[in-house]
């Protein structure tokens, strides 16, 4: 696999992670990283799933609806955190100036996006049985809605460059001003939300949690963090494959030469 | 700092010279905010209820309707790529550019929305609050908005690329203006509102000039 890298051979460690930022050594690496998330996703899951179906308890205020949280909490985790990775991804590569960075920045923006919107889907079928309505102008879930246009300015503006190296500054440049945005955008809802006392319902009264479904909760967001690997690894490999087509190391790939 | 003030004089000269653009602008934040009590109907309690948000949002949009003036023509005819190359920093020639955009397209704003707060039913002390919040936040649009300016530079569909990657952004400012408007309407405390608008203003201030001059150096590279 390290037939295809230019670089001189490394004998520390430290080497080793600098070699992996060129496309050509990474793209086999992470062929082989693929299958070992996906089974990690599997095991994560089933476990997960098992928990949250028959082991945890029957929530006493709130009956079987309740289980949907074991999806709506991790998604809400990984939909914040992946916007952070990607924000310093994008500032990786800005600062380094290295292809592969923005890359990763550009693949995990489609999953974050996507763990967004589940988020903010699941909250709704949260909200209808709980408080009796699909949505509230909460300062969890305005920030979240907002966090989804920030993901979809992101992708719209990646999309809309056709030199990918000013696609990738450009769209860097805005993810960091989203990262930095983010607080701001969601202590001012939070503010705004207790001024005008628009809605009764407080998320962060919920009745303390049987230890059950706090393992529930924690097995399903390792899952879903898994999976976001997973796939933002799929998505860099085709990506890299897309913008690498012109080298000898892609033709000769068995995928790509058959 | 005489750069600066150069950039504006030249600016603010070439809006003076086509002022069709501008106007437009203002006009079509008079003709917004005109349609809503005909949209909604002439209550004057509702009216006065909803009359700083509505005000704000008119604000925000017609701000963005000028940011596009703010580089493209620039761009375009090469002056842009002077500017870059000159050994003024481009950080003031920047800041230069975003000052004269409010002095054309916030300003403005601040002068007319008591106009239109008068149609709105507004009392004197919340015609005061609306424009001293306007005085604070709509410099923050300018400098938010050059930002998205500066990304979106002959790109194609600019305009409406750059309304989706800023308006997300506009979120703070739009809740604590249109807020001390409000609170000051039902007799609450805003000096907490002005503080945040301020420290808004602030951190702007000390951070977009860079972003901005770094977004318009990848836009020309």
């Amino acid at each position: 696999m390290s037939k295809v890298n230019n670089f001189s051979t490394a004998d520390s460690r430290w080497i080793n992670w600098f070699k992996l930022s060129s496309p050509s050594t990474f793209y086999p690496v992470a062929g082989k990283l693929i299958p070992i998330f996906w089974v990690l996703t599997a095991i994560f899951g089933i476990a997960g799933l098992w928990v949250s179906f028959f082991v945890a308890p029957v929530d006493a205020v709130q009956g079987q609806g309740y289980r949907i949280i074991f999806v709506h909490v991790p998604v809400s985790w990984m939909s914040m955190l992946i916007y952070l990775v990607m924000a310093a991804w994008a500032g990786l590569g800005l600062i380094f100036n290295t292809r592969l960075s923005a890359m990763m920045a550009q693949a995990l923006a489609p999953v974050g996006a996507w763990m967004t919107f589940l988020s903010l889907w699941t909250g709704a079928f949260w909200g209808k049985p709980m408080w009796g309505t699909w949505w509230v102008w909460d300062a969890r879930l305005t920030s979240e809605l907002i966090l989804l246009f920030l993901y979809l300015g992101f992708i719209a503006l990646q999309a809309s460059i056709d030199n990918p190296r000013r696609a990738d500054k450009a769209g860097a440049i805005l993810a960091l001003v989203g990262a930095i945005n983010v607080p701001i955008i969601y202590f001012s809802v939070k503010w705004w939300n207790t001024l005008h006392q628009g809605a009764s319902v407080s998320l962060t009264k919920a009745p303390a949690m049987a230890q059950t479904m706090l393992w529930g909760m924690l097995l399903m967001t390792l899952c879903f963090w898994m999976y976001s690997i997973a796939v933002s690894l799929m998505r860099v490999r085709t990506l890299i494959l897309e913008r690498e087509a012109h080298t000898d190391w892609v033709r000769q790939l068995n995928e790509v030469s058959r | 700092m005489n750069a600066f003030f150069a950039i504006i004089h030249r600016d603010l000269l070439l809006v003076m010279r086509r002022k069709s653009e501008v106007l437009t602008a203002l006009f079509f934040f008079v003709v917004v905010t005109s349609l809503f009590p005909l949209g909604i109907g002439a209550d004057g309690a509702l009216l006065r209820k909803i009359a700083p948000g509505v005000l704000w949002v008119a604000a925000l949009l017609s701000t963005l309707l000028g940011l596009q003036r703010m580089f493209a023509a620039d761009y375009l005819d090469g002056a842009l790529e002077q500017l870059i190359l000159t050994p003024q920093s481009l950080v003031l020639l920047v800041s230069g550019k975003i000052a004269a955009h409010w002095l054309v397209s916030g300003l403005p704003l601040v002068l007319l929305a008591p106009i239109i707060g008068i149609q709105f039913d507004l009392d004197a002390s919340s015609l005061y609050v609306l424009m001293a919040s306007l005085l604070l936040g709509t410099p923050v649009l300018s400098l938010l908005g050059s930002i998205g300016a500066a990304l979106t530079l002959g790109v194609r569909g600019g305009s409406v690329l750059m309304s989706l990657l800023i308006l997300p952004l506009y979120v703070p400012v739009l809740i604590f203006g249109a807020g001390a408007v409000y609170a000051n309407s039902v007799g609450l405390d805003i000096t907490g509102h002005f503080s945040l608008l301020g420290a808004l203003l602030i951190l702007a201030l000390a951070f977009v000039p860079w972003v901005s001059a770094a977004a318009l150096k990848i836009a020309i590279e």
